[in-house]
């Protein structure tokens, strides 16, 4: 039971930085109807961008923490204004490749500046646990879970109680009638993709603490676990990726530990893959996902 | 398809065809070699054209079906001792038909979600291949036993390239090809124009794959090794930026965007090495990552410049030409 526990806490940590990126790739979709193969990486360019404030130039954890929220979201906006918007009119797989196209250029960018070899984000949130009972709970988890829990509050709280959180839920929605209503539809779409932005920084950072040493190719196995989640939960659902996210972390670390042999460690991204496979061949459109209804 | 389009687009595949039967006779045994890769890139390429460019099925799983070919060929040629060449059709068959079991729990997914679901292709098939490391060798990989030039790898995979566009022609200029268009366009007018929607998809899942197998065993001949990690995410990805690159919706199109993959990444550190004289650059030039960073670059502008693919720029040349030869 204790070790159950303690896996249960483990997983909703992992799976909170899984949440934490499928959120982000959610807020894109939403926004601007892409799939953002980028995100990981763009969560792996901060990591970095705070990993050098902190190393280089002697900033300690938590303003780095928030600096790099504040540049990744500059980084959003800029990417979508730079590199999204005009090509509006393209075709949807153009759109995609773009998107890959910035995952090369980000993934090089960061070998580039920065050389490959391991780095060590220092980080307060790491190592330790809390003993209630025979029960030892990692600390990391429960702060990286509280966190994610955290921003996804605040973000909640300002898509649905702002005037802001309104314009850009209206210009996801139907952005003909918010550009007549007078709300600048592509700055809000900027809006959202520095949000989401914000959203991979922190799963990145927190992952980069997380596993110890990162690398440039660090997110590329995560970004694939938020793909996983935010298809779970519905492509469109902000709930479903925030579930979708633990949903798998959970899973992943529970199958992990009582199928040690059949589910070794590179196992377990195929498996949860498969159950994806599953659960989209019973619900095509994820968990919380609309069935949209086609007119012919 | 009039008879116009059909000379055009057979004209620019001639042209094509022609370039490469002469091109050993100009160039240096490794480009041979290089060129080699290309074919590969470009058979694996065809087969995701057909799926995506003309059924609209979007996939980002052609690298993995290339890893099921790949390792026909090298487990029958090590462990059974067939020889290499032999070894292709079987290769194909038995990737096309790994494809169209796919395509079954395919058919309930569309646009995203689809895309999404292909990703697990190659991953799951990565993963298998180290896992059943008996019978795959695992992550040591096999090593086939011939050598061969690049000369001997060009007259090896060029031909067999050839047939393949060839095959994917066929099929395309028949009732099938037909049905995957309309796919495309329409499914409820696939539908009500009596076309079997599932069977036809399932179909288009089977050839790609079928491509992809070939592909695979071809890439294993050549390179003489085969490994997991080599048939990753990374090289589906690899093969949707040459159908894209190359034009959605042409066959020869596919030519110019494996061309594209196999050699932009080569000379992008170079190209930056050339820009920095005059400009004078902050990092330097050869340090690892520059590469990459320059050529996602390159493949940004080319979907900004070319949003049709190279096709389309040449379809869009070849257009000015002939108006401004009639109105003279």
């Amino acid at each position: 039971m204790a070790e159950f526990v303690q896996q249960v806490v483990a997983g909703l940590g992992d799976g909170a930085i899984y949440a934490s990126l499928a959120l982000a790739l959610v807020l894109i979709y939403r926004a601007t109807h892409v799939i953002n193969f980028a995100q990981g990486e763009m969560g792996m360019f901060s990591t970095y961008i705070a990993w050098a404030l902190v190393a280089n130039h002697g900033w300690s954890y938590w303003p780095a923490f928030v600096f790099t929220l504040g540049v990744s979201f500059l980084g959003g906006v800029g990417i979508h204004q730079g590199v999204i918007r005009p090509l509006q009119r393209a075709g949807e797989l153009t759109v995609v490749m773009a998107t890959i196209a910035l995952l090369v250029i980000l993934n090089g960018l960061a070998s580039w500046i920065w050389q490959p070899d391991e780095k060590v984000l220092e980080s307060p949130l790491t190592g330790g646990t809390w003993s209630i009972g025979s029960v030892a709970i990692p600390k990391q988890a429960v702060w990286d879970f509280l966190i994610v829990l955290v921003c996804v509050a605040l973000l909640w709280l300002l898509f649905n109680y702002t005037k802001v959180g309104l314009a850009l839920r209206s210009s996801a929605i139907d952005p003909a009638a918010s550009r007549l209503l007078g709300v600048r539809v592509p700055w809000m779409l900027s809006i959202g993709w520095g949000f989401a932005a914000i959203l991979s920084a922190v799963a990145g950072m927190l992952a980069a603490s997380a596993q110890f040493v990162f690398t440039p190719a660090f997110m590329q196995v995560t970004i694939i676990y938020a793909f996983a989640a935010a298809v779970l939960g519905g492509i469109e659902s902000p709930i479903g990726a925030v579930l979708g996210g633990l949903a798998i972390g959970v899973t992943i670390n529970l199958l992990g530990t009582y199928f040690p042999g059949e589910i070794s460690p590179d196992m377990r991204l195929p498996v949860a893959l498969a159950i994806l496979l599953l659960v989209l061949v019973l619900r095509p459109s994820g968990l919380l996902g609309r069935t949209i209804v086609r007119r012919v | 398809v009039s008879r116009w389009r059909f000379l055009q687009g057979g004209s620019g595949a001639l042209i094509a065809a022609a370039a490469i039967a002469v091109l050993p006779f100009f160039i240096a045994d490794t480009n041979e070699y290089r060129f080699a890769f290309v074919a590969t890139y470009f058979i694996a390429a065809l087969g995701l054209q057909i799926l995506t460019g003309y059924a609209g099925l979007i996939s980002l799983g052609q690298g993995g079906f290339m890893l099921v070919g790949a390792y026909v060929t090298a487990i029958l040629t090590v462990d059974h001792g067939w020889r290499d060449l032999y070894t292709i059709p079987l290769a194909g068959l038995i990737t096309g038909a790994l494809g169209f079991l796919f395509g079954f729990p395919a058919l309930r997914l569309r646009g995203v979600y689809l895309a999404l679901a292909t990703f697990a292709i190659p991953i799951a098939l990565v993963a298998l291949a180290k896992k059943y490391a008996g019978f795959t060798g695992g992550v040591g990989g096999k090593s086939l036993t011939r050598v061969l030039s690049g000369h001997t790898a060009y007259l090896t995979t060029w031909p067999i390239a050839g047939a393949m566009f060839l095959l994917a022609w066929l099929l395309l200029q028949g009732k099938l090809g037909r049905s995957f268009r309309t796919i495309r366009e329409s499914e409820i007018a696939a539908v009500s124009s009596g076309i079997n929607v599932a069977l036809t998809k399932t179909l288009a899942f089977g050839i790609s794959a079928f491509f992809a197998g070939v592909a695979g065993s071809l890439y294993a001949i050549i390179i003489g090794f085969v490994n997991p990690d080599t048939f990753g995410v990374q090289l589906s990805l690899l093969i949707l930026i040459g159908v894209v690159v190359g034009g959605l919706g042409s066959l020869t199109g596919v030519v110019a965007g494996a061309i594209f993959v196999e050699y932009v990444p080569l000379y992008a550190p170079d190209i930056l090495s050339w820009a920095e004289k005059p400009l004078g650059s902050p990092l330097d030039p050869k340090r690892a990552g520059a590469g990459a960073a320059v050529y996602g670059f390159i493949l940004l502008i080319v979907l900004y410049a070319f949003p049709t693919g190279i096709a389309g720029l040449l379809r869009r040349a070849y257009k000015t030409v002939a108006r401004s030869s009639y109105t003279h």
